[in-house]
Order: structure tokens, then C-alpha cells, then sequence
């Protein structure tokens, strides 16, 4: 039972994550990384990660994806000038050139065999033993404030940092923009 | 490490394999990478890069309930926050370069090539 659910979630995951590259429409993208994003954080909850699926749900469904959209809306061209016969008529039809598919498939799945043999060659014996389980919340929160206490404030400067950046640089293209 | 009295979500854990983590999150950092090799349109390499985090946070994760120690979770969360401020610079980023060029196709920006 318990396996069907995660196969379901890891099939809504891979599925989601597969339709990322293989639409052509930006938009449609964008909301299938939504579903592979759920899709992780099912995963989580099922790796007993509870306070990491909230987080996931909270900074990437609700941060990032609407960031991406954002994206998606700002840089879509209003007057696809371009484009003509059916394809102009699609919304957020954004023409980008083709590549190759034959070496990057090539090296990926070179790259899945040696990742995967080398993760699953580790022996790790502690893993044949699970101490009880507490809760995520408490513990993340105390080694959060005692043990990573330097690494919590350094990410909050960063944070800081990154949010200043993309101000002046968005606000720097309104001022060229204007002159 | 005495084997585990409790009940709900141990023996969740518990059912389902290791090595299916593995498969799925290599997977997923797979697809990412067929990704950032072949599409052109930058907001979808930048959303293949999410995809790429995101399998490295679940392998993370898997090992660290694997072994009931939470650090691997702390440092998921320390990569949450990264890519947040990533994003919001990186599609700041994107957002000047279709303001100068008009376009986000990567195969434009040549400028730098040698």
C-alpha cells in the first residue's frame, strides 16, 4: 500500500519533471514544475520529513514558482512580430532555437549509471539499525539555534543581500528604461 | 542505535526501500541536467536548475531519516534558502537581459564566446 503511494508521488514527480522539457509553451512548463515540486515534497512527508514538505510547499510552490511566472509574463513578447501561421496565435509562445538531443541524452544516461552505481556501491551499516523517530520540528529547531548557529546568520545576510541585488538591478533597468 | 519502538512514522519510512530514493532522485537530477543541456530558453534552464536541487534535498533527506540524525535535514534547509536568493537574483538577471536584447534564447549570448 504504503509503496504505491510512492510510487504514484515518484511517478508525479519524474512524469512532472519530464513534461518541464518536453512542452513547448514556457507557461505550461512553469505549472508542471508545480506539480513535480508537490511531487517532491510528497516524497518528503513519505521520508518522514515533515517540517521540510511545509518548507518546500511554502518556499518553492508559493516563492519561487510565482517568481518563475513572473518571469515567464515579464519576458513574453507582446508583438510577436516573428512568428507567423498557427504557431502566433498560442499564448506565451516564446521561439527559442532547437539543439541536439544525442549527446545530451548520451551523457545523462552515462551520468545516471555512474551516480547511481556509485551511490548505491557505498556500504553504509548503520542504515540496517533506525533509532526512534522524534519529531523534525523540535530537533531542527535546536541544532538550528545552537549547533548552526553561524550558518542560520550567515543565510540571513545572504538573503539580505540577494534581495537588495535583484531590487537594484530591476529597479536600474526601469531607470535606463526611462531616460 | 536500538531498532524503533514507535509507530507511525518509522515504520512508514521503514516500507519503503533506500535504493528507491536513489533511483528517484538520480532520476530527477538527470532530467535536470537533459534540461540544461537542451533547451535554449533560459527561464526553463533556470527551472531545470530547481529540479536539480531539489533531488540533491531529497537524497539529503532520505539519508538523513535513513539515519534518524536531522543535520542532513538542517542542510536542506540551508539549500532552500540559497536557491531562494538565487531565484530572485537570477531572474532579475533574466529579466535585464530581455530588457537589453529582446530575447532570453541562450544561443544569443555569444558576446563573451572567445
Amino acid at each position: 500500500m504504503l509503496n504505491l503511494i510512492f510510487y504514484a508521488f515518484a511517478a508525479l514527480t519524474l512524469g512532472g519533471s519530464l513534461a518541464v522539457l518536453i512542452t513547448r509553451n514556457v507557461m505550461y512548463s512553469a505549472f508542471f514544475l508545480l506539480l513535480s515540486l508537490i511531487g517532491v515534497a510528497a516524497l518528503f512527508v513519505l521520508a518522514s520529513a515533515d517540517l521540510l514538505a511545509v518548507a518546500q510547499v511554502m518556499i518553492y510552490v508559493g516563492g519561487v514558482l510565482v517568481l518563475v511566472i513572473f518571469g515567464v509574463m515579464l519576458t513574453h513578447k507582446p508583438k510577436p512580430e516573428t512568428t507567423t501561421g498557427p504557431q502566433a496565435a498560442r499564448p506565451n509562445y516564446i521561439l527559442t532555437q532547437h539543439r541536439a538531443w544525442l549527446w545530451p541524452l548520451l551523457v545523462a544516461a552515462g551520468l545516471f549509471t555512474a551516480f547511481y552505481s556509485l551511490i548505491s556501491r557505498i556500504h553504509f551499516s548503520l542504515f540496517e539499525h533506525r533509532a526512534p523517530f522524534q519529531t523534525s520540528v523540535d530537533t531542527i529547531g535546536k541544532q538550528l539555534m545552537t549547533e548552526y548557529i553561524i550558518p542560520f546568520e550567515i543565510a540571513g545576510i545572504l538573503l539580505l543581500a540577494a534581495l537588495v541585488g535583484a531590487t537594484y538591478l530591476s529597479s536600474q533597468g526601469d531607470r535606463t528604461n526611462n531616460q | 542505535m536500538q531498532p524503533t519502538q514507535q509507530v507511525s512514522i518509522p515504520e512508514l519510512i521503514q516500507q519503503v526501500p533506500l535504493n528507491y530514493y536513489l533511483i528517484v532522485s538520480t532520476a530527477l537530477f538527470v532530467i535536470g541536467i537533459i534540461g540544461v543541456l537542451t533547451r535554449r530558453n533560459a527561464i526553463i534552464i533556470f527551472m531545470s536548475i530547481e529540479l536539480m536541487l531539489n533531488a540533491v534535498n531529497l537524497l539529503l533527506i532520505a539519508f538523513s531519516s535513513y539515519r534518524s540524525d536531522s543535520a542532513g535535514q538542517v542542510f536542506v534547509f540551508f539549500i532552500m534558502a540559497v536557491a531562494a536568493a538565487e531565484v530572485a537574483v537570477g531572474l532579475a538577471i533574466i529579466v535585464m537581459i530581455y530588457r537589453n536584447i529582446r530575447s532570453i534564447d541562450v544561443g544569443l549570448l555569444n558576446k563573451l564566446k572567445w
